[in-house]
């Protein structure tokens, strides 16, 4: 298979969409934790 | 179930390097594409995907609009953002595909423009469900996500009933694939859909903790009505 920029183009947009949602779920999740920490405590 | 997960994504993890394996190494080369064509083992899974998770998403909507379960409103929500990113995989494989194979990056087709249309009823579904405040959110909602569920099949159908510029569905058109092309093809969709379920689960446990944290931050304002009211 030779290389071909549109196709390396495709699955690494691909795996940039996924990488990108899943990093917005963890931060997010991680705050929400810190938060609640935060509620439990006061 | 927290032992569940990490298996769950290992095996997800091995099946998408044995589906990209499959893709690029095993499959064979198109005739007349050549190796852009293996787009197709992206493209189509994502879209596949993105359409289990709206059909999930219209299912859950219904259950929620007659038995108002919170847990099929969660799975709504969830399923409909996650079957966004998968839609918005297919809106953007799709040109990177079409440019090298039609000469173009987009033409207003019919199957082209019914899946953008599709995608931005989600998109206005997942906005309506973060911007508005109004306690009936989650009713318009629901009835919103049947109204875009309806879209669905005439999106995945149009390219029976139009002339387009897209070519014919994999299954059920009429033409006929390589087994080793429709084994890689089904082996990344089994790979997409697993990794879809892993996503969704995360999804939904920080669906669960943000309702949490928000009742939370609701009983203290309650008890302490000078404190932060989010």
């Amino acid at each position: 298979m030779k290389g071909n920029p549109y196709l390396f183009a495709a699955y690494a947009v691909t795996w940039l969409i996924h990488i990108a949602y899943i990093s917005t779920i963890v931060s997010r999740y991680s705050r929400l934790k810190r938060e609640m920490a935060e509620l439990r405590k006061n | 179930m927290k032992k569940v997960f990490p298996i769950l994504g290992v095996v997800t993890a091995v099946l998408l390097i044995y589906a990209l394996y499959q893709a690029l190494a095993v499959a064979p080369t198109e005739r007349t594409m050549g190796d852009v064509q293996r787009i197709f083992y992206y493209h189509v899974p994502s879209a596949w995907t993105a359409f289990l998770l709206f059909f999930i998403n219209f299912g859950a909507s219904v259950c929620f609009l007659i038995k108002r379960n919170q847990t099929a409103d969660i799975v709504a929500l969830v399923c409909a953002e996650v079957g966004v990113v998968f839609c918005t995989v297919v809106l953007i494989t799709g040109p990177i595909w079409a440019r090298p194979v039609w000469g173009i990056w987009w033409t207003w087709d019919m199957r082209l423009t019914s899946t953008l249309v599709l995608w931005l009823i989600y998109v206005s579904y997942l906005m309506l469900r973060r911007f508005s405040s109004s306690g009936e959110t989650p009713l318009l909602a629901a009835a919103l996500a049947v109204l875009g569920a309806l879209c669905v099949p005439f999106v995945y159908f149009s390219i029976w009933f139009f002339r387009t510029q897209h070519p014919q569905p994999v299954m059920g058109g009429g033409g006929s694939i390589d087994p080793r092309m429709l084994h890689a093809l089904l082996i990344n969709w089994l790979a997409f859909s697993c990794f879809a379920f892993l996503v969704c689960w995360s999804r939904y446990r920080l669906e669960k903790l943000q309702r949490e944290v928000d009742e939370a931050h609701a009983l203290r304002s309650l008890h302490d009505p000078g404190g932060r009211v989010r």
